[in-house]
């Protein structure tokens, strides 16, 4: 529904050669998928997104949407926003404030090219405002909305148009912590009824995790690792979407041995540790070995059994009611690991933390 | 997000050549406007005559200028007006917004609309109003206090340097209070309440924090009110001449009125006074820079703590009612009392008797003052309406379009900041007597005249409202399939419109009471209130001149009253 193509975007700045915020990316997006784009800000996800909008104009590559070409530095195919099959929804909503509720939805079908009689717009415009249930606000001035009940009056306003293909540009980031996860629920649950293919752009790893169908994971204006939430999570490439989402622990070293069926042995300042490892790296190559906080086992007792146990003692330990957070200090790492809470330990005591060899992996050190 | 601030190129490209057109044409009506009088007036002071056949270049309007014997007197003169002036507005403006906006002070909610009022009063009435009051002559408030107290002698002479600064100061002050309001509203009080916390009573709390953090505020406005001291010519017109005491600007006044006028030397003045200007200026925008930015981007409005004076606060009460009975409210009675006089006279019972509507009578078969009362409202309607089109285009250009060197139009529109009103006049007398287009003598350039020095006001208003506007709020237009000119028409204009009918109708007030710049340009048909006011001061009707001013006031008045509705709130920008 949505192809990009080798998409290049740049920013002048000054006298230099210019920025580029989005350097060379491809993907695409199948019809009725919720894709999203995840990266620390400044990574370029807003700016492909506003290319494929048609706010930015790109300064090189394509953009397709829903068949229909759209952009081409090539050919110079520039197809004004105005006429691309897009709905948006901005960061700060965009709510005129100068109209009431259901002028601001009304807007897309009055300045459309297509005539829409009178009474299809009010027809439609209720549909909208049902669909994100905002029924009987109509008369409403925008501005009188809570920030939950404007970001919804922007869904409706970007859905009533029926777009072929709906952008979300952080739409959650102004909502507070609780509103933010209904309304992560909600929104994800009306994409799946409308089936309608949704782009979405996000700095929160939560939001990216829960929502999509896929994940492209995006820094400094590339796309570094595509993929299903799980597999960006459980098996990420690079060191940087290792950091990026969720919490890791790394511990650096050498790989000793490569063995069978993606595995390796690697040497690091804390003794030998078995791992799954990246195609591509050989013995000798220098790795960092990342391991999830919650993966880690930890013994109060030394196991008779079991590989990678490492002797260590308690750095602290936080009680957080869902689990408890505690710091291990190795010989010379420091590992963090979330226990059940029932854990009952105290700082200094002597542990053993036991890494299970297939969730830990060997990715290169250098990226 | 840090893709916010972007160059929307794309809108640009789509049409290149128009897009690039239209600054160009702004950057051009402002370089006409802004620029090439200032550089007339630098070529004429360095002239030996005025539209000379060949130019003849000599220092001697200069040395006429700045080595005479007069040369000490009004350097001084000029010193002593606008330092006075800009201490004591500052005093009493900053005594006026403390009260009413961080002490508990009864009855302070009614006298913040109060303090601004003098700002309908044009500058002219203002000093007639105190003439009236403290002519050692026949000053009402002099015979009151003479009789009162059996004196032998005028107690006041308002025809003195003190009697400059305090009818000055007085129409200053609401600039001043409104300034300082700003400043006491945009300080985040948890500053005070932490240095309270910290064990500081209410008096060391104002001392050591809300003092510290007023200083360079204070800085700033004390700056602004000497600038505009001295570039103001209504008190040293109507008091300096007649008392002999000369500042810069009826220096400037009196070159251009001597026989010959000595245009030259005029000139040479006025380079001075503008360069003087340009300095203070300067000076200005770089202490608030940083607050203006802040201001802007934020727009945060802090819930001030009010300190509560005790019982402190009935001095405070007694100190508001005071300034208003006396400050406020006698010139405006003083001018209306006079209005149904036919001479001027002491309120008595003996006066009452021949209180009448003749001189308003007379006014309604005057021809001069309809001609003068009809220039006026089309100039200043003409001029809101022309200022405030040609600054929305600019400041739109600036903020939205960002194109490259689209700062050079806000430079420029910023230029006439620093002209005095009266350089301002000066510098196209120098332009438009030698000018191809038979314009001088006419009420277009006044107009031309107006529009270049209210440009940087109508920048103020439209680049507010344009800055105001999220750029999201055009961007959802576009990704809600509306082309640019629908966007521009049901979104980006609504939201604009009523920072701009602010601006137009703020502009149109002061182009009303518009003087300094008036005095030299507008000649014979082209007359306006402000100037007709001063020559038949000057020839002796002073009752017609309080009904002209009366009738000048309830048109103001009424312009304000839509201003009211309109914003709801009165504002002004420096």
């Amino acid at each position: 529904m949505i192809e990009i193509k080798s998409l290049v975007k740049i920013y002048a700045d000054g006298d230099n050669a210019g920025v580029k915020a989005v350097n060379d990316i491809s993907f695409n997006v199948e019809e009725g998928r919720f894709y999203t784009l995840l990266g620390p800000s400044g990574c370029g996800k807003t700016t492909t997104l506003r290319c494929i909008a048609g706010l930015e104009k790109a300064n090189g590559g394509e953009i397709l949407v829903a068949g229909k070409k759209v952009f081409s530095a090539l050919d110079g195919t520039f197809v004004p926003a105005f006429r691309r099959p897009i709905g948006m929804v901005f960061q700060s909503y965009a709510i005129w404030p100068h109209m009431t509720v259901f002028e601001n939805v009304a807007f897309p079908l009055r300045v459309g090219k297509e005539r829409i009689s009178s009474g299809d717009v009010q027809k439609k415009v209720r549909a909208a405002l049902a669909q994100v249930e905002l029924g009987g606000y109509e008369d409403r001035m925008a501005t009188q909305l809570s920030g939950g009940q404007q970001q919804r009056l922007a869904l409706a306003r970007a859905l009533v148009r029926e777009p072929q293909v709906l952008l979300l540009d952080e739409p959650l980031s102004n909502l507070d912590a609780k509103l933010r996860e209904r309304m992560r629920f909600e929104l994800r649950e009306l994409q799946r009824r409308l089936r309608i293919t949704t782009l979405y752009v996000t700095h929160d790893q939560i939001e990216a995790l829960s929502m999509s169908n896929v994940i492209a994971v995006m820094n400094a204006g590339v796309i570094v690792q595509e993929g299903a939430p799980r597999d960006i999570y459980l098996q990420p490439k690079t060191k940087f979407v290792a950091n990026f989402i969720g919490s890791t622990n790394q511990m650096t070293g050498e790989v000793a041995k490569l063995e069978n069926n993606g595995t390796a042995l690697v040497r690091t300042e804390d003794g030998e540790i078995s791992c799954s490892i990246l195609d591509g790296l050989t013995a000798g190559s220098k790795v960092v070995v990342v391991v999830r906080p919650e993966s880690i086992n930890l013994h109060q007792q030394q196991p008779t059994n079991g590989s990678n146990v490492i002797a260590g003692k308690i750095g602290a330990a936080m009680f957080l009611g869902e689990y408890v957070d505690c710091t291990i200090e190795l010989g010379k790492n420091v590992l963090q690991t979330h226990q059940r809470y029932t854990l009952q330990v105290r700082r200094g005591d002597p542990v053993w933390v036991e890494l299970p060899a297939g969730e830990c992996m060997a990715l290169p050190a250098d990226r | 997000m840090a893709t916010a601030a972007i160059p929307r190129t794309g809108k640009m490209t789509m049409s290149l050549e128009p897009a690039l057109l239209i600054p160009v044409i702004g950057a051009g009506i402002l370089v006409y406007l802004a620029v090439l009088p200032l550089l007339m007036l630098f070529v004429g002071s360095f002239q030996a005559e005025v539209a000379p056949r060949e130019f003849v270049y000599t220092l001697k309007n200069y040395h006429a200028a700045y080595a005479s014997e007069y040369t000490y007197s009004t350097f001084l003169n000029s010193l002593i007006f606008a330092s006075g002036s800009a201490g004591l507005s500052f005093i009493l403006g900053t005594m006026l917004a403390w009260l009413t906006e961080r002490t508990n002070t009864p009855l302070r909610s009614i006298f913040v609309p109060l303090a601004v009022v003098p700002l309908i009063l044009p500058g002219v009435l203002e000093s007639i109003a105190w003439i009236f009051l403290l002519s050692p002559k026949f000053g009402y408030l002099n015979v009151w206090l003479m009789s009162l107290f059996g004196l032998q002698s005028p107690p006041f002479n308002v025809f003195s340097l003190p009697g400059m600064i305090w009818v000055h100061s007085v129409g200053q002050v609401p600039l001043a209070f409104l300034l300082m309001v700003a400043a006491f509203k945009s300080m985040d009080p948890s500053l005070e309440e932490s240095a309270m916390m910290s064990g500081a009573n209410t008096w060391q709390t104002f001392r050591r924090v809300t003092l510290r953090l007023l200083m360079p505020t204070a800085g700033s406005v004390l700056l602004i009110l000497f600038v505009r001291t001295l570039e103001s010519f209504e008190t040293p017109a109507l008091i300096g001449i007649p008392a002999r005491i000369y500042v810069y600007t009826s220096e400037i006044y009196l070159a251009f009125n001597e026989y010959p006028p000595d245009y030259g030397r005029g000139g040479a003045l006025a380079v001075g006074l503008l360069l003087l200007s340009a300095v203070g200026v300067w000076l200005y925008t770089r202490a608030t820079k940083e607050g203006k930015k802040f201001q802007t981007v934020t727009g945060k409005a802090f819930r001030p703590r009010q300190f509560d004076l005790g019982g402190w606060r009935w001095a405070g009460f007694g100190f508001l009612s005071g300034y208003f009975l006396f400050v406020v409210l006698l010139p405006f009675l003083v001018l209306f009392w006079a209005s149904f006089l036919p001479f001027f006279a002491a309120p008595s019972w003996d006066a009452v008797s021949k209180l009448s509507l003749d001189n308003y009578r007379y006014l309604s078969g005057f021809r001069p003052f309809w001609d003068a009362m009809q220039n006026s409202i089309i100039l200043s309607t003409l001029t809101a309406t022309v200022a405030m089109v040609l600054t929305s285009l600019v400041a739109w250009i600036v903020y939205k379009s960002r194109l490259p060197g689209s700062w050079i139009l806000d430079f420029l529109a910023f230029v006439p900041i620093t002209i005095p009103g009266i350089v301002m006049g000066m510098a196209l007398i120098l332009l438009y007597v030698a000018f191809p287009i038979p314009i001088y003598g006419t009420i277009w350039v006044l107009l031309i005249a107006y529009v270049t020095r209210f440009i940087p006001y109508g920048m103020r208003a439209a680049s507010g409202s344009i800055l105001q506007i999220h750029s999201e709020l055009e961007e959802a237009a576009a990704a809600s399939g509306a082309s640019w000119w629908e966007s521009f028409k049901r979104v980006t204009l609504p939201l604009l419109r009523p920072g701009l009918a602010a601006g137009w109708i703020y502009i149109c007030i002061v182009s009303f009471r518009e003087f300094s710049t008036s005095v030299l340009l507008a000649t014979g048909e082209s007359r306006v209130l402000s100037i007709l006011l001063f020559t038949m001061f000057e020839q002796g009707q002073v009752t017609v001149v309080a009904a002209i001013g009366v009738l000048m006031i309830a048109t103001l008045l009424s312009i304000v009253a839509v201003f009211y509705k309109l914003t709801g709130k009165i504002g002004i920008q420096t």
